[in-house]
């Protein structure tokens, strides 16, 4: 990287900075809300309204576009409001009928001021789906900063309302808040900073930054103030880091390299995040897996001694490899993790080529507990089915934080006067 | 491009624009009922945007044919389905935030593409976005000795392979756009069907981005089935319809625009938004004139009900000390007055079933009394029943019957004094008036 950076690259990459930072905050709002395609809708509808307020002026007035835009987005939600209300329009048509007719009257409204003024060439709407992000003036930083502090305070005053409002809106109307308001004003947010930054960066990009810092820290925290820092800290890198890329190859634009930058931190979260990342989740369940087969094995060798005075079984590993019905992989797994936990002892059998497997005390306790909970499950889901259903975790060693203890002690009796309750040391499970 | 000047030669160049726009706006018209009916609209936008790439890299590799290009955006618009699944599936992520982030990013991806090798593909950016249809006539090449636009093969296949798919899996197709479940429970296999119908989608934003850009085959995607899906009912018509919509919005937005010196594609799909508008408001059954006719017409009747009635128990015995007579005045004002009470009483007169005597006073025709007797019997009948099998207070059983009894028909009246003690008096000790046989 060059030492030197220029005033223009410098104003550059603090605009797109301060933008992402933005759009990342308030667009956590709505991929919350699960409405992540109105900054979509939203950039197509302002267009008529940028040209209209051109047209009426006959020049680049920054103010009266922005609020020719914020007019024709209004607009354009109030229809789509109207149309749901009023028609049997299901909702994403309505949503791609009102955007594509915003845009064709914007894409007709274009090309007519560019055939009939002179002025025309000069208004820069040929760069509005892309944008031109290095055409980004002090004006345009100085407009960004009064916007970013805008919705920063607006979502500190507002940060209780808000949360409530985007995870349980219905609890918010109950409680009596103004939970329309409150949306509108979530929305509002959003539709700004989509006018705003709409003339400088382009539709496209202005979608992506409303979406993705917030889908990204997601999968790295259930709390809105961490996902709202997150989002905006990622949404500034983002737009800073791809502004420096576009900037280091002077070929490439920079919205497109900014949302590319933006995805590739997306999927990495998806990937490596955690606890909700893609990678996690799957070691998670290879984990439950093994430690499910484990059970599994473990009860298989203390059932075939049950009912015999003996504690010390031996059993065949081929044996039980055969009847369980698992591969040599799998098998081998278990029993090395069954060893290495001190649950079972081996021993090699060198005239059959085979092993012996045992239960060490540790391992017999263990098993006691399992099957202990295993068969009051049991033995609860055919004694009271029509409960079961409100308990669905099935894991079984809990099986005392789920059910009340007088319907455990009666499914205890009866399995004692089975013979199938084993003997756990303390009497109750962990 | 080759940007020629558009030169005298008049309305044939303009028959060729407007085939050309017909052609690619009917295929997607065609395939976007399926889209809608699927509630799939915004797929169908996403794979639009995000064919950008396969559009580059197939002129990059193969020129100007046909084949690639159609396979190239099929698979395009697959992988573009198979990511957003994916995402939601296995990432967790909301459709909608999904989509976003696909199409956003296979767009830049198709954005970076052409700007690094526009100069050798022969592809102008701006088209691929707008579409310059003006100019697709002025590129023509030789085929079978006819000199045809250079576009019309790749748009053409295009068009015969949408009415190919929906001929062959038109059972298919319907059954999974209504009942997906049953669809699956008997053997057809519902996952084919929608990456098919994806890879279609894909296929037609490919032909449409040289006609009206890839933005705009979104427009002709939705736009013309919702317009459709208001006219009707039946799948077969909906889909007619909207190829017919989607032609005539070529024809007129072309003129339109041609008129005004404006861009051809934003004018179809502004011309299409009109039919939508036209449609919303207009449309037999779902227009919003329609629904509020027949809204009216309903008020109307349950007025006019309400009005005989009260007429006919002024002149029940237990209550006529003036006569069962009242003055139009009076009779709005125990009704609670308004426009709707004098347009009932109009309507009413109209037909026969009230009359003004010379002192001013209404009364019940012949006519009008049977179909007052007839409602009130159905009312009481309602609060008899209501008093029999629920355990409410005698107030709370007038509000019920006052609302149902505009509903009741013969039959169920016959029904509900068959399931009743064998008694001439309603719960409040009132006469329920005997079976006339005529209905309100």
């Amino acid at each position: 990287m060059n030492s030197f950076i220029s005033y223009n690259t410098l104003i550059v990459l603090l605009g797109t900075t301060l933008l992402g930072a933005n759009a990342g905050l308030v667009g956590s709002f709505t991929v919350l809300r699960g409405r992540a395609l109105i900054g979509d809708v939203l950039a197509h509808a302002a267009l008529p309204g940028l040209c209209l307020a051109f047209l009426w002026l006959g020049q680049r007035s920054l103010p009266a576009m922005l609020t020719g835009a914020l007019a024709s987005g209004l607009a354009c939600i109030l229809l789509m409001t109207f149309l749901r209300r009023w028609t049997r329009v299901k909702d994403d048509a309505v949503m791609g009928v009102v955007r594509s007719v915003f845009l064709g009257a914007g894409i007709v409204l274009i090309s007519y001021i560019q055939n009939q003024t002179v002025a025309g060439s000069k208004a820069g709407f040929d760069s509005y789906i892309l944008g031109k992000t290095a055409g980004l003036l002090a004006d345009d930083v100085r407009l960004f900063v009064g916007v970013s502090t805008l919705s920063l305070s607006l979502i500190l005053l507002l940060y209780k309302e808000f949360q409530l409002a985007s995870f349980d809106p219905g609890f918010a109307r109950v409680q009596g808040w103004p939970a329309l308001l409150l949306d509108n004003a979530q929305m509002a947010l959003a539709a700004i900073t989509v006018v705003i930054a709409l003339p400088a960066v382009g539709a496209i990009l202005v979608t992506a930054m409303l979406i993705l810092p917030g889908a990204t820290m997601r999968f790295w925290t259930d709390r809105l103030s961490t996902l709202l820092i997150g989002a905006a800290v990622i949404g500034g890198a983002v737009g800073g880091l791809g502004t420096l890329m576009s900037a280091q190859f002077s070929l490439l634009p920079a919205g497109p390299i900014i949302i590319l930058v933006g995805t590739a931190v997306f999927l990495t979260s998806m990937l490596g995040a955690p606890r909700r990342g893609l990678l996690a989740r799957a070691a998670a369940n290879r984990r439950f897996r093994n430690e499910l087969l484990l059970q599994t094995l473990l009860r298989r060798i203390y059932e075939s001694a049950e009912g015999r005075r003996s504690t010390a079984v031996h059993r065949s590993r081929a044996e039980l490899m055969r009847s369980l019905g698992w591969s040599t992989g799998t098998m081998q797994r278990i029993v090395h993790a069954a060893v290495l936990q001190q649950l079972v002892s081996e021993r090699a059998t060198p005239s059959t080529h085979d092993y012996e497997l045992s239960l060490t005390s540790q391992g017999a306790e263990y098993v006691a507990k399992v099957v202990r909970g295993y068969r009051l499950w049991q033995r609860f889901l055919t004694e009271y089915p029509d409960q079961s259903c409100s308990l669905v975790d099935l894991d079984v060693q809990h099986v005392d934080e789920y059910l009340p203890p007088d319907i455990i002690r009666a499914l205890e009796r009866k399995l004692v006067a089975e013979g199938r309750l084993p003997l756990v040391a303390e009497g109750r499970a962990s | 491009m080759n940007l020629l000047q558009f030169s005298g030669q008049g309305a044939y160049l303009d028959w060729w624009t407007i085939g050309i726009a017909a052609i690619v706006n009917t295929g997607c018209a065609v395939l976007g009922c399926f889209l809608v009916l699927r509630k799939l609209s915004l797929l169908g936008d996403a794979i639009s945007h995000a064919v950008l790439p396969g559009i580059v890299l197939a002129f990059l590799l193969a020129g100007r044919s046909p084949m690639p290009m159609l396979l190239g955006a099929m698979a395009t618009g697959v992988l573009t389905t198979f990511l957003i699944q994916t995402l939601q599936r296995y990432g967790g992520v909301a459709e909608d935030a999904g989509m976003g982030i696909v199409f956003t990013a296979m767009f830049s991806v198709g954005v970076l593409l052409l700007s690094n090798f526009a100069s050798q593909v022969d592809l102008d950016p701006s088209c691929v976005l707008y579409g310059q249809i003006e100019y697709i006539p002025l590129n023509v090449e030789t085929i079978f000795g006819i000199e045809v636009p250079k576009a019309l093969p790749i748009m053409l296949s295009a068009l015969v392979a949408v009415i190919a798919f929906v001929t062959l899996f038109w059972k298919e197709l319907k059954l999974t756009s209504f009942d997906p479940a049953l669809a699956t429970a008997i053997g057809i296999n519902a996952t084919l069907i929608y990456y098919l119908l994806m890879g279609m989608t894909a296929v037609v934003s490919v032909a449409a981005f040289e006609a009206v850009g890839a933005l705009f085959s979104v427009a002709m995607l939705i736009i013309p089935p919702a317009t459709a899906h208001l006219l009707t009912d039946k799948l077969g018509r909906m889909v007619w319809w909207s190829a017919a919509l989607a032609i005539s919005a070529s024809f007129f937005g072309y003129l339109v625009s041609k008129l005004l010196n404006v861009n051809a594609a934003g004018m179809m799909a502004c011309v299409a938004g009109g039919q939508f508008a036209a449609a919303v408001v207009f449309a037999p059954h779902y227009g919003i004139v329609g629904k509020l006719r027949h809204q009216l017409s309903l008020t109307a009747r349950i007025a006019g009900e309400d009005l005989a009635a009260l007429l006919y128990r002024q002149e029940e015995p237990s209550r006529s000390r003036d006569g069962g007579t009242m003055t139009v005045r009076e009779l709005v004002r125990a009704f609670g007055g308004g426009f709707v009470a004098r347009y009932a009483l109009h309507r009413l007169m109209r037909r026969g079933e009230i009359d003004k005597t010379p002192e001013g006073s209404v009364v019940l025709t012949d006519k009008g009394r049977r179909q007052a007797e007839s409602l009130v019997r159905s009312h009481r009948l309602w609060e008899a029943y209501l008093d029999k099998n629920f355990q409410l207070p005698l107030d709370h059983l007038h509000a019920p019957a006052e609302r149902i009894e505009h509903f009741i028909g013969p039959e169920l009246q016959q029904q509900l004094a068959e399931s009743l003690p064998k008694s001439d008096l309603d719960p409040h000790g009132r006469e329920i008036p005997p079976s006339t046989g005529t209905q309100p």
